[in-house]
């Protein structure tokens, strides 16, 4: 479970969060959803404790995240930022080796090895493994680093819009997977989301911010609804319901 | 493919330190060669230190323009130096075991560098930042040197270390044993820490995610590095881009920035354009105290090449 409680942030004299209050349960996926700016990606870095924590509070399975050693935190949450740049002459199976740090500081396993396989083909870079990182499309580096995420075996995923660069195929892959790993081996996922139908689609729940705060947040089709919205994004758009799922016809 | 290129570089290393004790052995073959062997001890050490350190530095840094000395920790080193003379006076600080002196050199660069350089790697600053704040220092540390060797007695001057640039042909042999510790100790320390260099060189957000303590690993990484910078500037006296040369030298050959080939690499390369390029200039082109000037032109060349390419870390 990840508490996080009374959690403020400001930058200098601005304020980024206020007052954040949210309880995620472990096993499912929740997509936190909101304009730009609303202050997400603060709110995943402070969770990930890459940034220091200012105000307020915030555990993960019991353990404190501004107290706790990095090494142990490193193995129970694994995060994906919006903004990842990877040095250069680094393969991808190296990138992605990365993830399993912190097992074994850095020596590999056949565990560990096996990990990797395993989320190099399940991210469909096993042909790509063997290049380097800068000589990636975008999508593909996205991948890789999702993929690297993925290694690091963690109960706690925390995605920054993942679905960054990827195509609609890649795309939907992704996002299964995340289901997948949420439904069978009961990982806890969040993930920062800009296309609100795949979170309608693939999230069990959805937390909508903006301007640091928390506005909404509850299964899609209590998120999904014209009015929802137009609060929200402040953009009206019709919404339908196919296969008893809510989507935003924002394009129209 | 990288292991066969660094059991290359090995043996280039090996051919060279071989040719630098060989080459025109006569007359007391058993003294010149002690001699020898004394500056090849400490040509070597000259080399694994620079390479060290400044692969380290680029690593830490996440940028493979920036070295050590072109941050201005060599001119810092001169500055700790004429500060002793300063504040001993020149009978003081020649009295003193020069052991001893060294010692507390070092870690008067280890103090001042940490404490200079730490506020700034907390967060990465981009390059042109970085660079920037290199120039500043090193000027300023420059200048506070000429400054206390202005306010110095001119007798006590005369003690203090005066070369403004390396000389590869007169080693401080008095100094090579405590010296080879440091650089031995470092270099060690440098390979354990090789894992947790890969995900340095990934950022303080990506290395932080990854159960890496930032603050605690860059301070002790810079530390290393003050240690292996003091050895070398101690030793032949300041290097500008000697490092760079070499780092960048050691990437392109075993086309890597995974520290458990690039470290070794970048430390044979270093030996290898330093005791090569002395045995080359002692017995090939006259003059050797010229490999100095030559290594900081090919380096000062690099310097701009990667400028001007815009590498980016
Ligand atoms: N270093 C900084 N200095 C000042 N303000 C900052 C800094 N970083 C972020 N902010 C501000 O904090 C607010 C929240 O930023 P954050 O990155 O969390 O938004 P976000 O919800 O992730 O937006 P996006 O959808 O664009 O990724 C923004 O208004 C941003 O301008
Ligand atoms: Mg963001």
């Amino acid at each position: 479970m990840i508490r996080i409680e009374n959690v403020s942030f400001r930058h200098r004299t601005v304020p980024i969060l206020s007052d954040i209050t949210l309880t995620i349960d472990k096993g499912g996926v929740v997509a936190l959803v909101g304009p730009n700016g609303a202050g997400k990606s603060t709110l995943l870095s402070l969770v990930a404790r890459l940034q220091p924590l200012q105000m307020g509070n915030i555990q993960i399975d019991g353990l404190p995240v501004d107290a706790t050693p990095g090494r142990q935190l490193a193995r129970v949450v694994a995060i994906l930022r919006q903004d990842t740049t990877v040095a250069s002459r680094l393969t991808v199976r190296e990138l992605v080796s990365f993830g399993r740090f912190p097992h074994g500081r850095g020596r590999l396993s056949a565990a560990d090895h096996a990990i990797v396989d395993a989320a190099l083909a399940r991210f469909d870079l096993a042909d790509l493994a063997g290049r380097f990182i800068e000589t990636l499309s975008g999508g593909q580096r996205q991948r890789a680093l999702v993929a690297m995420a993925f290694a690091q075996g963690t109960d706690y995923l925390l995605l920054d819009e993942p679905l960054n660069n990827l195509d609609m195929y890649y795309a939907r892959e992704l996002m299964r997977a995340l289901r997948a790993a949420a439904d069978e081996n009961g990982k806890t996922v969040v993930i920062v989301l800009h296309d609100i139908n795949q979170a309608s689609a693939h999230a069990d729940r959805i937390v909508a911010m903006k301007g640091g705060r928390i506005l909404a947040d509850g299964a899609p089709c209590d998120i999904l609804t014209p009015d929802m919205l137009e609060v929200v994004f402040g953009l009206r758009a019709p919404v339908e319901t196919i296969g008893g799922k809510p989507f935003v016809l924002h394009q129209l | 493919m990288a292991d066969r290129r660094l059991l290359a570089l090995a043996a280039a290393a090996l051919l060279s330190a071989l040719a630098f004790l060989l080459i025109g052995l006569k007359g007391n073959i058993a003294f010149v060669l002690e001699l020898r062997l004394l500056k090849l001890a400490a040509l070597m050490q000259v080399g694994v230190a620079i390479a060290i350190s400044t692969v380290i530095f680029q690593t830490v840094t996440g940028n493979r323009i920036l070295t050590p000395s072109v941050m201005g920790l060599d001119a810092l080193y001169l500055f700790g130096q004429m500060l002793m003379v300063f504040l001993l006076g020149g009978v003081g600080y020649v009295s003193l075991d020069p052991q001893v002196k060294f010692a507390v050199e070092v870690m008067v660069l280890m103090v001042l560098a940490s404490g200079l350089l730490l506020p700034m790697l907390k967060r990465r600053l981009d390059m042109g930042l970085m660079l920037l704040a290199g120039v500043v220092f090193g000027v300023l540390f420059r200048s506070l040197y000429s400054l206390l060797a202005r306010l110095i007695d001119p007798n006590d001057f005369a003690v203090a270390q005066t070369a403004s640039f390396a000389n590869f042909n007169a080693v401080r042999t008095d100094l090579l044993a405590f010296a080879a510790v440091v650089t031995v100790l470092a270099a060690v320390l440098a390979w354990r820490a090789r894992h947790v260099l890969d995900v340095v060189s990934l950022g303080p957000e990506a290395a932080t995610g990854l159960g890496v303590n930032w603050a605690a690993s860059v301070t002790g990484l810079l530390l290393l590095v003050s240690a292996l910078v003091a050895v070398s500037t101690a030793l032949v006296g300041p290097v500008a881009f000697f490092g760079l040369l070499v780092a960048a030298l050691a990437e392109r050959l075993v086309v890597t920035r995974r520290h458990a080939r690039l470290l070794p690499a970048a430390a044979l390369t270093g030996i290898t354009v330093l005791v090569g390029g002395q045995t080359l200039f002692q017995h090939g082109f006259g003059s050797a105290t010229a490999l100095g000037v030559v290594i900081e032109f090919f380096g000062g060349l690099v310097f701009l090449l990667l400028l001007v390419l815009g590498s980016r870390s």
